[in-house]
């Protein structure tokens, strides 16, 4: 009996793991980024929870993708990346 | 050796085997030819010792006869300075002559014999030889499949399938599938979302391996991938989106006749290989390559039975109307897929309307309930026409244009009755809108194809997505050799 061969049909990239840094004892201080995906209403959600986070003494940065159907540029990550201390990742819907 | 190291010498080379009668018959040509043609090399197939009398050489690897691309044997062969200048197969007296400048050559013999088939052309082993003298154009990881394993179980395990068996992608059926293209393998066709990774040609004929697709149903595959792997098709928000729509895929031109597409009786449905295994590979590659996957990146709420395959070929030859290609610009002998964004299809009813005008009403009616009969403008749609439904408007002589106008001009939508709660329904559009005119779909958007079998007064609608520059355009793309 002998072994079949068969050929990868992925992409066969290795994904990079990145260490998380750690978590913040306090947000006081934080400058904490709000992703906007342009979805319909979804501004007046992150209009409260910039007003909660605000209260709590962090500082709230808003953005905005031109799109929700379309992944963020690339340009928009970087800024994002360069001004904040803390994102909130979150899934629409 | 590979494919570019042709073993053949200059001067003359003749590839006989004793299985070919032919090659028995001119053994004593063959004889001749040895003593009279000082550069002679003799290939055998099948025998060494064949022919009697002649030092040949051993070609039971077959190595020569696949690198001379020989189909026919006997072939005879002149090569100078490296390169082939003549060759004749089978056995015809007067070319032989011809070419060797002996004038009586075979006179005993008759004037015309046809020869055998090449060994290695034979369908046995021809996969094994092209994957032995040009596999070295695969550059994917090989993946061993223990001898006690199921094969098909194991391509489940691994993750690489839609929920149904796909067919094990070997070396040997992917370079089969390979030969369905002049691309080279490791040309990279598109940007493969949602993980961004280049798609070689090679990624994708494995996955149309797997979809079961045959090698000249490749090119289709291709350039569908192509098209969807735009921004405009934006096949990452069609993935990710929580709306059931995937890939509707509309061939066009004379190729889908040639490659035996259905465009008739159940042309969404199931039971033509070429429609369903096109779609699929699409589909195969995006999961597997692009790493979208039901539940990772592709949020769909319900999805739809088409996200497996949806991939049609429009009736061009009975059609009353100019085709959805040419309409978008290309030439009806032109080879072309549009891929669409797409739900399952609807079916609509009408079996009394004799007019266009009532006929179009219907259409109009049933198209204004795509996604919400209260929702205007943001969403595409697909009209397919069945013959029956067409033959209503060609014989009032409405053409393509004048088909869309009438039904666009019937979905012309009140404001007052499709704001935020008319009609008893929260949906719909802002207050503002209440003396406004919104039509149902933007210039454009309403797509018309025609397909179906001949009886039955029936077309299907395929509601579309989020259209336009937030989310997907319809994109036509050239199908390619």
């Amino acid at each position: 009996m002998t072994s079949r061969v068969v050929l990868d049909p992925t992409s066969e990239k290795k994904l990079t793991s990145r260490e998380l840094l750690a978590r913040p004892s306090t947000i006081v201080g934080q400058t904490i980024g709000l992703l906007d995906i342009s979805k319909a209403r979804g501004d007046v959600f992150l209009n409260q929870l910039e007003s909660r986070l605000t209260n709590a003494g962090a500082k709230v940065l808003r953005f905005r993708k031109p799109t929700f159907a379309k992944p963020a540029p690339v340009d928009l990550r970087h800024e994002i990346a360069t001004k904040c201390t803390l994102v909130i990742e979150a899934l629409a819907d | 050796m590979t494919a570019s190291q042709n073993p053949l010498r200059d001067g003359w080379t003749l590839i006989v085997k004793r299985e070919c009668a032919t090659c028995v018959m001119i053994v004593p040509v063959i004889a001749r030819l040895a003593r009279e043609l000082p550069s002679l090399t003799v290939y055998t197939q099948d025998d060494p010792k064949f022919p009697e009398g002649v030092d040949a050489v051993n070609d039971l690897d077959l190595a020569a006869s696949w690198h001379a691309d020989i189909e026919t044997v006997p072939t005879l062969i002149f090569r100078q300075n490296g390169v082939e200048t003549a060759r004749t197969a089978g056995w015809v007296r007067k070319e032989w002559r011809e070419l060797t400048d002996i004038a009586d050559l075979g006179s005993e013999l008759p004037e015309f014999r046809p020869g055998c088939g090449s060994m290695s052309v034979d369908p046995d082993v021809v996969d094994k030889l092209r994957v032995r003298f040009g596999g070295e154009v695969l550059h994917a990881r090989r993946i061993d499949i223990a001898a006690a394993e199921d094969e098909f179980e194991a391509l489940f395990a691994r993750g690489f399938t839609d929920g149904l068996p796909v067919v094990p992608p070997t070396p040997e059926r992917v370079m089969r599938m390979l030969a369905g293209t002049t691309r080279a393998p490791q040309e990279v066709v598109a940007v493969a979302p949602p993980d961004l990774v280049e798609l070689t040609v090679e990624k994708i004929a494995i996955n149309a391996v797997m979809a079961g697709c045959l090698p000249e149903y490749l090119p289709w595959v291709i350039a569908a991938i192509e098209a969807v792997c735009t921004d405009e098709f934006n096949m990452h928000g069609v993935l990710a989106t929580t709306m059931p729509v995937g890939p509707v895929i509309v061939c066009n031109g004379p190729g889908t006749r040639a490659i035996g597409m259905n465009s008739g009786v159940n042309v969404l449905g199931q039971g033509n290989r070429a429609n369903l295994t096109i779609g699929r590979a699409l589909q195969l590659t995006i999961r597997n390559v692009g790493g979208g996957r039901p539940g990772e990146v592709d949020r769909a709420a319900h999805g739809n039975p088409g996200k497996l395959s949806f991939c049609f070929a429009e009736d061009e030859v009975g059609s009353p109307f100019s085709s959805l290609s040419v309409s978008r610009g290309f030439d009806a002998s032109q080879n072309t897929v549009t891929v669409f964004t797409g739900e399952g299809p609807r079916c609509v009813v009408d079996q009394l309307a004799r007019e266009p005008e009532h006929l179009a009403q219907t259409l109009a009616s049933c198209l204004r309930t795509v996604h919400h009969p209260k929702l205007p403008f943001a969403f595409d749609a697909m009209l397919i026409l069945g013959p029956e439904h067409a033959r209503v408007f060609a014989q009032a002589n409405w053409g393509r244009e004048r088909v869309l106008q009438e039904i666009n001009d019937r979905l012309q939508m009140p404001g007052n009755e499709i704001v935020r709660g008319a009609g008893g329904m929260a949906e719909g559009v802002q207050e503002a809108f209440k003396d406004a005119t919104l039509p149902k779909f933007r210039p454009g958007g309403l797509l018309l194809v025609h397909a179906g079998g001949p009886a039955g007064l029936f077309s299907a609608i395929v509601g579309g997505w989020v259209n336009g520059a937030p989310g997907s355009d319809p994109v036509t793309r050239l199908v390619t050799a």
